[in-house]
């Protein structure tokens, strides 16, 4: 396990319960998600998986090293984006990465060498020079990520990386993302309240609500936990949806079954397999069907299921 | 070891800053420049009254006006812990193995290096004005060491305070409350012999009149007393040592708040 955390809890002052008791474990190697509504608890879980906070209750470890008694070696083990930007903005981008490698005990040199292999890897090259309060937002945004790798380390913390960034530079960042994992096999766990980007990017996630873990699983898991997708047919005549359901009603493939007019409603574990069946028994039976669609349930209905809200309800500034 | 060479790390960050805003120490010279320049010509005659150590106020002056240029540039020092706060700079160095002092630290190495710079041309313009340094080098070494340590001092109260408090005005105030009755509570400006009796008193206990003797011991006597000046510079050294200590123990708290 990469991280560990048990009957974690964090209260603020004003008796403001961040964290309730979370327990978590993220597998070596993966992109881990924590998902949650703005004031879920997440970012209070990677402060204290960072060292940057303290538990009131309840343990951490990171990289098998524990947060609280050897914070030192848990700092030397990983790196860290914040949701602001951690750079300097009064320094160019080399010297924030050079300053950053040597505060963890590199050779000048080398954290030359290591500066610009990173600057060129983001393409930040021409601009290394430059202060970066010059920047783009992108630009800032991929060299925090650059001094998180400075010293390479086995777990990357990325707390709501692509709040804020365009579609394409979002997109960038993903496949950045990915690299981390497949390339240097470094464990990342992020925090994001965008649905997609959990259900796209993460290997597995967590639902994080009112400081706890609600459920966790890989975002397919969890959709399949939905009892599988919801499967539309419209049938060309009213009078044949009753003999599509008696056709229909004793086979594996349709569950929960509803007719609405000519349109049948049901869900089916995986609707793509049930699909096919389904028409070959309908056209078997000279059915005649207009239109099939299959919709994969979504995180929202994850969400809604595990507690009882809409999750774009409790975001007002959600955008997919 | 490893707290030194993080502290010049951190050094080079403010260093560098500071190089691409040279005028910045051009325009932290204009108060010094007016205490030194008006403040010798108001109390001209101060230096005429029996018992008074100088021939020229001037060279009394000196000496308190690059004391209280240190120890105003440092009491800022909060501010800029706050911007790094506010920025997300010192949420990065705290997830870094860095040591947690040379963050104070590093500032007031930065600063020694301003500081150098405005106190040569403050003590140049009191000689061109007729101030005569009996203690040469050697006392300006003096008056430079007492300098950094009641600058540091000052600086990790600054600090101390932005970590626990977290806020700017509580840094502004704690410099009003501290940096001018800090001065005027002891012997910069005036000697021992002429202060009103309890200030004289409060004096004895106030790190900016430990500065201001040894300064003034070993610039302006002809004969130091360097057992005066050891005693002072001791006195000073465990001063700045407990508020840097006391600045990095308030991590502690800024990480309780976050």
């Amino acid at each position: 396990m990469a991280l560990a955390t048990s009957g974690l809890r964090k209260t603020y002052p004003g008796d403001v319960v961040a964290l309730d008791g979370l327990d978590l474990t993220v597998p070596a190697g993966t992109i881990f998600g924590l998902l949650g509504p703005n004031g879920a608890g997440k970012s209070t879980a990677v402060k204290i998986l960072t060292t940057l906070s303290r538990p009131d209750h309840g343990t951490a470890a990171v990289a098998g090293l524990d947060v609280l008694s050897q914070p030192e070696e848990v700092r030397r083990s990983i790196g860290y984006v914040a949701q602001k930007s951690g750079a300097d903005v009064q320094a160019t981008g080399s010297e924030n990465l050079v300053l950053q490698a040597r505060v963890h005990g590199i050779e000048r040199a080398e954290a030359r060498r290591r500066s610009h292999q990173l600057m060129d890897r983001f393409g930040l090259v021409e601009t290394a020079g430059r202060l970066v309060k010059t920047w783009s937002g992108g630009m800032k945004r991929r060299l925090d990520i650059a001094l998180a790798l400075m010293h390479s380390p086995k777990v990357v913390f990325l707390d709501e990386p692509t709040t804020g960034l365009d579609p394409e530079v979002r997109a960038d960042l993903w496949d950045e993302i990915r690299r981390l994992r497949d390339l240097e096999n470094i464990t990342v766990l992020l925090t994001t309240h965008y649905l997609e980007e959990a259900d796209q990017l993460t290997d597995r996630l967590a639902i994080i609500d009112h400081g706890r873990l609600v459920v966790e699983g890989t975002p397919s898991e969890l959709k399949d936990d939905m009892k599988g997708d919801a499967v539309h047919i419209e049938l060309a005549s009213f009078e044949a949806s009753s003999s599509a359901i008696a056709l229909l009603e004793g086979s594996l493939a349709l569950r929960e079954m509803v007719a609405d007019g000519k349109n049948l409603h049901a869900r089916a574990t995986r609707g793509a397999e049930a699909v096919p069946q389904v028409l070959g028994a309908l056209s078997a039976a000279g059915i005649a069907v207009q239109a099939v669609t299959v919709n994969r349930p979504s995180l929202d209905d994850v969400f809604l299921r595990h507690t009882g809200r809409r999750f774009t309800k409790t975001e007002t500034e959600i955008e997919s | 070891m490893t707290a030194l060479s993080h502290a010049t790390y951190i050094a080079g960050r403010h260093t560098k800053a500071l190089i691409r805003q040279p005028w910045y120490i051009v325009a932290s010279l204009a108060q010094p420049l007016i205490w030194l320049l008006l403040f010798a010509q108001l109390f001209k005659s101060v230096a005429d009254l029996p018992g008074f150590p100088t021939d020229s106020y001037i060279a009394y002056l000196a000496p308190g006006v690059i004391l209280m240029t240190a120890m105003f540039s440092n009491s800022w020092n909060g501010m800029g812990l706050l911007d790094d706060m506010e920025s997300g700079v010192l949420d990065r160095l705290l997830t870094s193995p860095v040591h947690r002092s040379a963050i104070l630290t590093g500032v007031n190495i930065q600063q020694t290096l301003s500081l150098a710079i405005q106190a040569l041309i403050l003590t140049g313009l009191a000689i061109w004005l007729g101030a005569r340094f009996e203690g040469g080098v050697l006392g300006l070494a003096v008056l430079g060491l007492v300098s950094i340590l009641l600058g540091a001092g000052f600086g990790g109260i600054s600090m101390g305070t932005a970590l626990s408090i977290r806020q700017r005005e509580s840094v502004i105030g704690m410099n009003q409350l501290l940096v001018l009755p800090g001065v005027f509570l002891s012997t910069a400006f005036m000697p021992a012999s002429l202060l009103p009796g309890w200030i004289a008193t409060v004096a004895k206990y106030n790190p900016v009149d430990w500065a201001a003797v040894a300064a003034q011991e070993a610039l302006l006597s002809t004969t130091p007393n360097w057992g005066i000046v050891m005693g002072r510079v001791g006195l000073l050294a465990i001063f700045s040592t407990a508020t840097v200590l006391l600045g990095t123990g308030s991590f502690r708290s800024y990480q309780r708040s976050i």
